[in-house]
């Protein structure tokens, strides 16, 4: 789901539960641990690609086409013969390349917006919160695909997109804790002591408001993640023949009466490793609750 | 009643600059093609004569501004341009994609309700406990699920191995259109109850810790008839909004999930103008969709006001 505040709800819900075991050292989360093997496993395997997909994962062999899994193709292979494993272990790269490379932009342009907005208040703040309005009103997807498509195709035209879409939820937020901050003590002491607004904004709002950002940027990588593998599933995402685990779910479509495993397993891994990121996410959001700060 | 849902000509009032914003948003998109627009669209089909053609057809040899208000005219009376690939008006392709879309999301928003519901409820009725623990899981994993395949894994378990269900097509009667949209919704309702149970879940959780819910208890209300007389239609009140704010996302999931199940519905429509370069109708599309998405946020609003007789936006938009 996107909407910041749903996603911002539920880990203020997680937060509340675990605020019984936020006394505890890092280490001993369970799921901030667990998310971390996932996903450390998951960055291993991309950058490690190289040296343990046992095939080339370009590489047509269209005689061993479609075969099924065996010893020497675990997974089987696809409809160009190409080995599903070794694809799948590529893929790595570039999902998740894409998935945390893709939050930058919008978590940057978002902050800074959301920032001003809110510390400058008055008609800034409602043309500001009218333009990411309107950004807000066109669905995630729609505007995704539309953009790739303006763009061109390519991997950066795809980090653009996500950009031109997302960076609305981040400076919702940071908005939001703004409007909260700039009305606190130590704000009104800076101001008395004659600090500039850049300063002020920076140096003492800035690191108080952006755990907030940074939760939910958390969530928004598997959200970037869904975008690219969907991408991919409709065509749109990175060229073939680059091993993508959406363009392999489209592939293996077609199969599917006859070889279930190779639509199947790329979106398990999908799954997999949103799973790790969302408990990743909650560790984090733990760690950097205010409570447990105290 | 009536005098708390004053605040909707003021609602609708503070809509306008938004839905112009989209307008804009949409006209401009033309203009973020690279180069000419038009040699860009018509691609290695160009001749110097198609594309002075196209120019002339897209408007884009007029000055900006007055595009802009050429394409405001033409969209206040219903026009959204041509369609490259079927040389039919725009208007009418969405309207004849509309109804699959809007059933496929209202069906979806039914069984969604339907799951999650009860396990909202066997989570908040005792939280912690195993079955909370359970839906938790559910709703975790949920998340983490893409759509399309999750399409496509509802057409290998219950289309192609138990033979139940159509995996594509969409029907010609109304019965025909409950059973073949059946996949495409629950494809669509498993994406959506995540988000649903966890909001109901723990309003649940706060409904059920109120004093009129222990009086309810004292007085012998037991199990369902708890929930449905006392519990739920509190609980779901702050639920509303949420499924609103997140339509958007979902009417974007519907047109993927459409795409897997060759549902003739917008969201074929835009992805198969996206690989025709059909640009005429990829921006009618995307500009309905978004004006659509701002409707439902004025009538979330509404809902939620008639639902909750303590919310009153009229005074809050005063204030």
């Amino acid at each position: 789901m996107s909407a910041p505040t749903a996603v911002l709800a539920a880990r203020r819900q997680t937060r509340r539960a675990a605020r019984s075991r936020s006394l505890r050292p890092w280490y001993r989360s369970g799921t901030l641990v667990a998310g971390l093997v996932i996903v450390g496993l998951l960055v291993l395997v991309a950058v490690l690609a190289p040296v343990i997909a046992p095939f080339d994962p370009v590489k047509q062999d269209l005689l061993n086409a479609l075969q099924p899994p065996s010893g020497t193709h675990l997974l089987g292979t696809d409809k160009y013969g190409r080995d599903v494993l070794s694809r799948l272990i590529w893929g790595a790269r570039v999902d998740l390349r894409v998935g945390f490379l893709a939050v930058l932009i919008p978590f940057v342009v978002g902050t800074v917006v959301g920032g001003v907005a809110g510390y400058a208040g008055g008609w800034l703040d409602t043309v500001l919160m009218r333009v990411v309005d309107v950004f807000f009103a066109f669905p995630f997807y729609v505007m995704v695909i539309v953009l790739v498509f303006v763009f061109g195709s390519g991997e950066l035209s795809i980090y653009l997109a996500i950009a031109a879409v997302s960076w609305v939820s981040y400076a919702k937020i940071v908005r939001g804790e703004v409007l909260v901050a700039k009305e606190q003590d130590y704000v009104v002491a800076a101001r008395l002591g004659g600090m500039s607004h850049a300063r002020i904004l920076v140096r003492h709002i800035g690191p108080n408001v952006l755990s907030q950002a940074i939760i939910y940027g958390m969530s928004d990588i598997v959200m970037d993640i869904m975008a690219i593998v969907t991408l991919g599933y409709l065509g749109l995402g990175i060229a073939p023949p680059t091993a993508e685990w959406g363009s392999m779910i489209n592939d293996g479509q077609e199969f599917i009466t006859t070889q279930w495993q190779q639509a199947t397993v790329p979106g398990l891994v999908v799954v997999l490793t949103s799973l790790g990121l969302s408990w990743l996410g909650d560790g984090v959001s733990d760690l950097l609750s205010p409570e447990r700060r105290k | 009643m009536l005098h708390r849902l004053r605040f909707i000509p003021g609602r609708l009032v503070q809509s306008v600059p938004v839905a112009f914003g989209v307008t804009l948003i949409v006209f401009f998109l033309a203009h973020l093609l690279p180069g000419n627009a038009a040699l860009a669209l018509l691609g290695e089909r160009a001749t110097e004569q198609s594309v002075a053609a196209l120019t002339a057809q897209l408007g884009l040899d007029q000055p900006l501004w007055k595009q802009y208000l050429i394409f405001l005219q033409q969209l206040a009376q219903g026009n959204l341009g041509t369609s490259l690939t079927y040389q039919t008006p725009v208007t009418q392709l969405v309207l004849q994609a509309i109804p699959v879309t809007l059933s496929l999301l209202l069906y979806a928003l039914v069984l969604a309700l339907l799951i999650s519901i009860p396990l909202a409820a066997l989570a908040a009725f005792r939280p912690g406990g195993a079955r909370d623990l359970g839906v938790r899981g559910f709703t975790l994993v949920g998340q983490g699920l893409p759509q399309f395949w999750v399409g496509i894994m509802l057409i290998l378990l219950l289309g192609v191995s138990l033979r139940a269900f159509p995996v594509g097509g969409y029907g010609d009667d109304a019965a025909g259109h409950l059973y073949y949209l059946f996949l495409p919704a629950l494809t669509l309702a498993i994406a959506m109850s995540p988000t649903i149970i966890r909001s109901l879940r723990s309003s649940m959780i706060s409904v059920l810790g109120a004093e009129y819910v222990g009086t309810a208890k004292a007085k012998g209300a037991y199990g369902v008839q708890l929930f449905r007389g006392h519990v739920l239609r509190n609980a779901a009140i702050p639920t509303v909004s949420i499924v609103g704010v997140n339509l958007g996302y979902l009417v974007g999931g519907s047109l993927v999930i459409e795409r897997v199940f060759a549902l003739p519905g917008l969201g074929s429509l835009m992805i198969n103008s996206i690989f025709t370069r059909d640009f005429p109708t990829i921006q009618g599309v995307t500009l309905f969709v978004a004006l659509f998405v701002v409707v439902v946020g004025i009538l979330t609003d509404v809902v939620y006001t008639a639902l909750d007789p303590r919310v009153d936006l009229s005074r809050t938009a005063r204030a």
